[in-house]
């Protein structure tokens, strides 16, 4: 499934190693690997390393090294993965109120799938999702793994607003919104958890190659957690 | 802790003036822009003529300068675009350093040249650090004052500085900022999803459109088009500054630095030295684009370190 990787050049300070051509688990977990033995190990000259859905964005200084120099470095990574100690993936669980104020949508998503929506939330929480990468805006992930029994497509007309925390559907993919930001997603529920905080330690909870999972709570559950984490 | 001291009042924020540094860096992985300022030449030697090390916090200024109240006694230097700045009504010198004193009016006139102006105050603007950054990022509410543009009433803090009055350097080493520009690029990540229209990418010429912000530069032309039986985007990547998307409507948008994320396939890159020419550009200047390989865009990298390493040199 994972290819020999692909060189690109991203500008003169940046370059894409490309493992693979398709949005799959297999390509992602590579990427996963690379990326943790370069956060574990760096390598002299790199500057960040963003890992995405089937490759590794590599930033350098110039000053320092070059993209031939750091491919060489790479692909003897790359050959030698089994003597870096990787740990194995986690997974996180977060808590959503479903329906009403918090899911304007969840009615509309149980309808489109011929559904009730209790059996929605039934299959939104049954999911294992891998994070395939994170971006877009601050902590916002990109999710793989949602059921076709729920898939729906986007609004016809993007809300103006989505709160933070907001999650929701669009055809074969779902996510969570980290900040308020217009959108077009089926909003089927809402989290209390930040996933982005500036001032936090770490200021983004959620991170690339691990999971994710939801879990439904009460309203009254929503207000508990929002009042423990706003103090 | 460093000295703190009010230097500036805002009567007026002007069109899009923010607070940046060089940057924020390491937060790319969990969707966080490096923000920071666009020309990154006039702002390194904003600050070293006013004696900051470099890093410190400036201001941007976009097209149309702020108004400001000096609070205290400071030192600043003006450099980047020519927004025609003005000291209590008469017209200040840019690329030098110069003293304001308490109830000092600093306004700008117009733009005549570029478009965007830095103003480095010795000390630098001093606002809390967020994710080892001053630069504001607007979307995400974070950098500068409360993560927003600057708004008439904000009080800025300046840090304690030592910079000299009368600083300046040859003017053969001030840039000049054209309306018609060329800006060097490296063919990739995806030149592989276009074929005979990577010659047309070269040979056009492109209008700035009025929709170009911090984020990206959307251009006017005759449209470039993919090459016959590919996808016309991509599984979604993250993006460098300078990455040059075509969309599906074939006009190119030069990407900048509070982009992360994008699904459209990039023709060519801007090398890191032309990316401060991309922001100098207006709406309505036109551009053209002309292929380098990496090896002569880290040339002119050095080149560029070498004339700000000479600048400073002139200062002592």
């Amino acid at each position: 499934m994972c290819d020999k990787p692909r060189f690109l050049l991203a500008g003169d300070r940046g370059f894409l190693v490309e493992f693979g051509a398709s949005i799959n688990p297999e390509i992602n977990q590579k990427v996963r690997q690379i990326f943790l033995s370069l956060e574990k190990m760096p390598i002299e000259g790199v500057t960040e390393v963003i890992p995405t859905y089937r490759s590794i964005l590599i930033s350098y200084d110039p000053f320092k090294t070059n993209p031939e120099r750091l491919k060489t470095r790479i692909l003897d990574r790359e050959n030698n993965l089994d003597k870096c100690d990787i740990p194995p993936p986690e997974t996180i669980e977060i808590q959503v109120a479903y329906g009403d104020d918090f899911g304007p949508d969840l009615e509309f998503v149980a309808q489109h799938n011929k559904l009730t929506p209790e059996e929605v939330i039934q299959i939104h929480t049954s999911g294992t999702y891998l994070i395939y990468m994170i971006g877009f805006t601050p902590g916002f992930p990109f999710l793989g793994g949602l059921s076709e029994k729920i898939f729906t497509p986007r609004l016809e007309k993007p809300r103006q607003l989505v709160p933070a925390g907001s999650v929701g559907i669009a055809n074969n993919q779902t996510g969570i919104y980290p900040i308020d930001s217009p959108g077009g997603w089926q909003l089927i529920g809402k989290t209390p958890i930040r996933l982005y905080d500036p001032n936090g330690s770490p200021p983004i909870l959620l991170k690339a190659g691990n999971y994710l999972r939801f879990k439904s709570i009460s309203k009254k559950d929503f207000q508990e957690i929002a009042v423990r984490y706003n103090g | 802790m460093a000295k703190k001291m009010e230097i500036f009042e805002v009567i007026q924020p002007g069109a899009y003036t923010t607070v940046q540094d060089r940057g924020r860096f390491g937060y790319q992985q969990f969707g966080v822009p490096v923000c920071g300022v666009i020309d990154s030449f006039a702002y390194r030697v904003a600050n070293a003529l006013v004696g900051n090390f470099q890093g410190q916090a400036v201001l941007e200024a976009t097209v149309i300068g702020p108004t400001l109240k000096v609070l205290n006694q400071g030192l600043i230097a003006i450099t980047g675009g020519n927004l025609s700045p003005f000291l209590n009504n008469t017209p200040l010198p840019m690329w030098e350093s110069v003293a304001i004193h308490p109830d000092d009016i600093l306004q700008f006139k117009g733009v005549k040249s570029g478009c965007r102006a830095y103003i480095a105050v010795a000390g630098g603007i001093d606002v809390p650090m967020v994710m080892g950054s001053r630069s504001t990022y607007v979307a995400g509410k974070i950098g500068g004052i409360d993560g927003r543009p600057l708004a008439a009433g904000d009080r800025l803090n300046k840090g304690e500085g030592t910079g000299k009055i009368g600083v300046r350097f040859h003017s053969d080493l001030i840039p000049t900022y054209l309306s018609n520009i060329e800006i060097r690029v490296i063919l990739g990540p995806q030149d592989d999803y276009f074929s005979e229209d990577i010659k047309k990418f070269f040979t056009s010429t492109f209008k700035v459109s009025t929709k170009s912000d911090r984020m990206g530069y959307r251009l006017e032309g005759d449209p470039i088009v993919h090459r016959k039986g590919v996808e016309k985007s991509i599984i979604s990547e993250p993006s460098v500054p300078g990455g040059i998307q075509v969309p599906p409507d074939g006009q190119p948008i030069i990407l900048l630095v509070e982009q992360t994320v994008g699904g459209y396939t990039k023709i060519a890159t801007v090398i890191s030295s032309d990316i401060g020419k991309v922001g100098q550009a207006k709406p309505g200047d036109r551009i053209h684009f002309r292929q380098v390989e990496i090896e002569e865009a880290h040339r002119i990298l050095r080149e560029e370190k070498e004339k700000i390493e000479s600048i400073k040199m002139f200062l002592r």
